[in-house]
């Protein structure tokens, strides 16, 4: 190599050896891949509105606006993206172990009925909110955790596969927490003085405060969310429990090896994931309702699946994509009745999104961007059942 | 808790001495006592029958619940004995567990009877109603056989059949305005053509991408969600068509007129016997030609099956297309032969119904048709049993705990009732051509 003569020579050759340490540092491309993904879906979505008769820069121009147009729109976007935190970490953290948690629907049902439940107890009305509210957070975890841990526990068992079990619970959670809160003949949940099948509203002591009134209103709920990531964060990645996750997940034949009991983490993660997706719910029902109505929560637990993918499992990389998921749902609204365009353009091309970042050949393929690592971190892992 | 059993002339054999086995047998011979002791004494001794022909005037059996449910619980007692016996017995076991499995359902109709008010209840209905619904998941059944079998894990059958329903009927609304029937055949043919494509879609995404299996199917089904919602939004609704004209019901001319089994098997409508079909076409291919053979190696040891020069890429893509195409048959049935129109998200989670049947038949098409029937069954019953208005001390059981008697008996199968089922060997992993 020569070395640098002059001092221009010698500038450039630092310059280009921190450009190297800055990218090896902050592994930009997961990012870029993530922003081109969701431009080739904004074209697609654009060419899908053009060919059935809508004006897609109208269309998208009004989706921005109501994403973002104004400081009551922003904290709207802010929290309507704040359940899918929740359910994408159970998502995410199961992922951890290698298992596909897919009952993050059902998990929030269940966490959310138990907390709005306990919400009603005659006795916590009293309590002041230093101890109301975690109570209520407690129930939602406990719920949660409860309908988790049945699909970990059946994995961790029988085998049976955990994507299997979570749908056969998701679809009993619906069934069941619909009953409780529509019955009316035995009334279980219901609160009769309503029109609405919808359970009593919660003690005043049980409910998170409000910050911005905005529609749905921003409340603690959204500190919770960000709470979790940092919960999470921590699990995995400072505690010897949560190497043993990882270690499961990355290879359970050489967990077993190693002494790690793999059935017994199977089990705590699912009851943990679950966990997740039953605060996200409570947190839901704390801050922002104040009573529990199943129609409310549908679809949560599966976008939050695409979410855990966008964010390639990582507890931070939550945040900005449920954002953005969310913040799409809020904005359209205004889209619909400005441009006449119907939010399953959104539904397109959020799942389009997907789609793309799950198979990010295809983008790097088009953005002739060059493969940065031969094995991402979504490639087929295998799950079998340790013996 | 095992005890090594010397069996002349074998290895010595170890055996749990409290097996799943004998654990079927003795919660069969305690379901037993409770029957004879707890639930017949409180049974209302009305006459109660079941019917077996079609109305008016059909064959009846009359009985008296008490004495049949007693009955049945003296007869499990019975039927239990023999796990406990010894190894000779394994046999008679087996056969044992399978009768008593077979009689839960008269006990069920008898104490469901008993419990309401009705008299009767037509048996043959039950079964052409178990018979119909069984259709689309044993034809996903099918779609994830061909599917695993090559290697590659199919978790968006769901997807694939909500999207062909979707399409299927929007072909037909669109351009046959729900009525004509020529149309309506190639609406078919559209829905078949559409599950194909997402199963292309899926192949390529993981036999080319090597995108994580059930990650795909995930997006599959997801992308199936939104589009069909657009669709049906944008496109159907504008239209006009809601329902239409479903397809036609036919008899095989002299097959139909067999006493109790011809009107069941060999009458209706042209999906259910094509399931029939495409059940027997897959058995024979995949087990009786040199492709249906190359396909299965795939699936077990792909890398073996490269060195005799299969291209495991290509027959992967054929496989996983076929059951795409198997699936679009599915959807149409949901949106062209159960019923004419198209709601959102209305295959209802039978896609992974459809792989617990798979799963419940070890990987194998007839072994998969009768745990699709199973869940076909569990679905009719639990119409039936709302049909009837069963009350328990004055409690009428609500419509919503019988729509999750499918999903419960699917999560009890998937658990294990049948035991530990090992999915074809190389199933779920990445495979990349040697150098």
């Amino acid at each position: 190599m020569n070395e640098p003569k002059t001092v221009n020579e010698r500038v450039d050759r630092t310059m280009a050896e921190g450009q190297r340490a800055i990218r090896a540092a902050i592994d930009l491309q997961p990012v870029l891949v993530v922003l081109y993904a969701l431009l080739l879906a904004v074209i697609v979505g654009g060419v899908l509105i053009w060919v059935t008769g809508g004006n897609p820069f109208e269309a998208y121009w009004a989706l921005l606006r109501g994403m973002f147009g104004s400081w009551d729109r922003i904290a709207a976007s802010i929290s309507r993206s704040t359940p899918y935190v929740g359910s994408a970490l159970a998502m995410a953290f199961a992922f951890k172990a290698g298992l596909f948690n897919i009952g993050a629907e059902g998990q929030m049902l269940v966490g959310g009925v138990t907390a709005a439940w306990v919400g009603t107890w005659a006795w916590l009305a009293d309590v002041p909110a230093v101890f109301a509210v975690p109570i209520v957070l407690i129930a939602g975890i406990v719920g949660g955790g409860f309908w988790g841990g049945i699909p970990g526990v059946l994995r961790a068992r029988t085998g049976a596969h955990e994507v299997i079990s979570c749908i056969m619970l998701n679809n009993i959670a619906i069934l069941g927490v619909r009953w409780l809160v529509n019955s009316q003949d035995p009334i279980v949940l219901r609160d009769p003085a309503q029109s609405v099948p919808r359970t009593a509203d919660i003690a005043e002591g049980a409910r998170l405060p409000t910050f911005v009134e905005s529609t749905p209103p921003l409340s603690a709920a959204t500190l919770i969310a960000i709470g979790m990531c940092i919960v999470f964060w921590f699990l995995f990645s400072r505690t010897s429990f949560g190497f043993e996750v990882g270690t499961v997940g990355a290879n359970p034949n050489a967990a077993h090896y190693a002494g790690i009991g793999v059935n017994r983490i199977i089990s705590f993660t699912m009851v943990i994931a679950g966990s997740f997706a039953g605060l996200a719910a409570v947190s839901e029902v704390s801050g922002n309702q104040h009573h529990f109505q199943p129609g409310v929560f549908v679809g949560y637990g599966f976008d939050g699946i695409a979410i855990a993918l966008l964010a390639r499992t990582n507890p931070f990389g939550v945040l900005p994509a449920a954002l953005l998921w969310g913040s799409m749902l809020s904005g359209a609204g205004l889209m619909q009745q400005e441009a006449d365009v119907g939010i399953d353009v959104v539904r397109i091309v959020q799942s389009l999104v997907l789609l793309f970042v799950a198979a990010d050949a295809i983008v790097r393929y088009v953005f002739r961007m060059k493969s940065h690592e031969p094995g991402s971190d979504l490639r087929t892992v295998e799950t079998g059942a340790a013996a | 808790m095992t005890t090594a059993v010397a069996i002349p002339g074998k290895a010595v054999v170890t055996q749990r001495r409290f097996g799943r086995r004998r654990i079927t047998s003795l919660t069969f011979a305690v379901l037993g006592v409770v029957l004879a002791v707890l639930v017949a004494p409180n049974l209302s001794g009305d006459d109660k029958s079941f019917a077996f022909e079609r109305p008016p005037d059909p064959a009846k059996i009359t009985f008296d619940p008490p004495t049949l449910v007693t009955a049945v619980g003296i007869l499990y007692l019975v039927l239990a004995v023999p796990a406990f016996l010894g190894t000779r017995w394994d046999r008679v076991v087996v056969w044992a567990q399978a009768v008593s499995a077979a009689l839960l359902i008269p006990l069920i109709l008898a104490i469901a009877l008993a419990l309401s008010d009705t008299t009767s209840t037509n048996v043959t209905n039950l079964l052409d109603e178990s018979l119909v619904l069984c259709t689309p998941i044993a034809l996903g059944a099918m779609t994830g056989l061909w599917s695993e079998r090559s290697g590659i894990v199919n978790i968006g059958i769901e997807g694939m059949m909500l999207s062909a329903a979707g399409v299927g009927f929007m072909t037909y609304a669109v351009l046959g305005d729900g009525t004509a029937t020529g149309w309506m055949w190639v609406s078919l043919v559209i829905a078949m053509l559409t599950g194909g494509l997402l199963g292309l879609l899926h192949a390529w995404l993981t036999v080319t991408f090597l995108i994580n299996q059930i990650i795909s199917g995930v997006v599959i089904n997801l992308f199936a969600l939104g589009l069909t919602g657009f669709l049906r939004s944008e496109v159907i609704v504008d239209t006009g068509v809601t329902s239409g004209k479903a397809l036609p019901e036919f008899g095989i001319p002299l097959l139909e007129d067999i006493p109790v089994v011809g009107d069941q098997l060999f009458r209706g409508q042209p999906i259910f016997f094509l399931m029939l079909v495409t059940v027997f076409l897959t058995w024979l291919v995949m087990w009786r030609t040199p492709w249906g053979l190359r396909v299965r190696s795939s699936g077990e040891n792909p890398h073996a099956a490269e060195t005799l020069g299969i291209d495991v890429i290509k027959i992967r893509y054929q496989a996983v297309v076929l059951g795409g195409l198997i699936a679009g048959l599915a959807g149409a049935w949901f949106s062209m032969e159960a019923s004419a129109g198209f709601e959102d998200a209305m295959t209802n989670g039978t896609g992974f119904i459809a792989l617990a049947a798979m799963i419940f038949g070890k990987w194998k098409p007839f072994p998969a048709l009768a745990g699709a029937l199973l869940f076909g069954f569990s679905r009719a019953l639990g119409a039936r049993l709302q049909f009837l208005g069963v009350e328990i001390a004055g409690f009428e059981i609500p419509s919503n705990f019988w729509q999750m008697l499918p999903f419960v008996v699917t999560l009890i199968v998937v658990a294990g009732a049948v035991g530990r089922a090992v999915p074809p060997a190389a199933e779920g992993v990445e495979y990349r051509r040697s150098r």
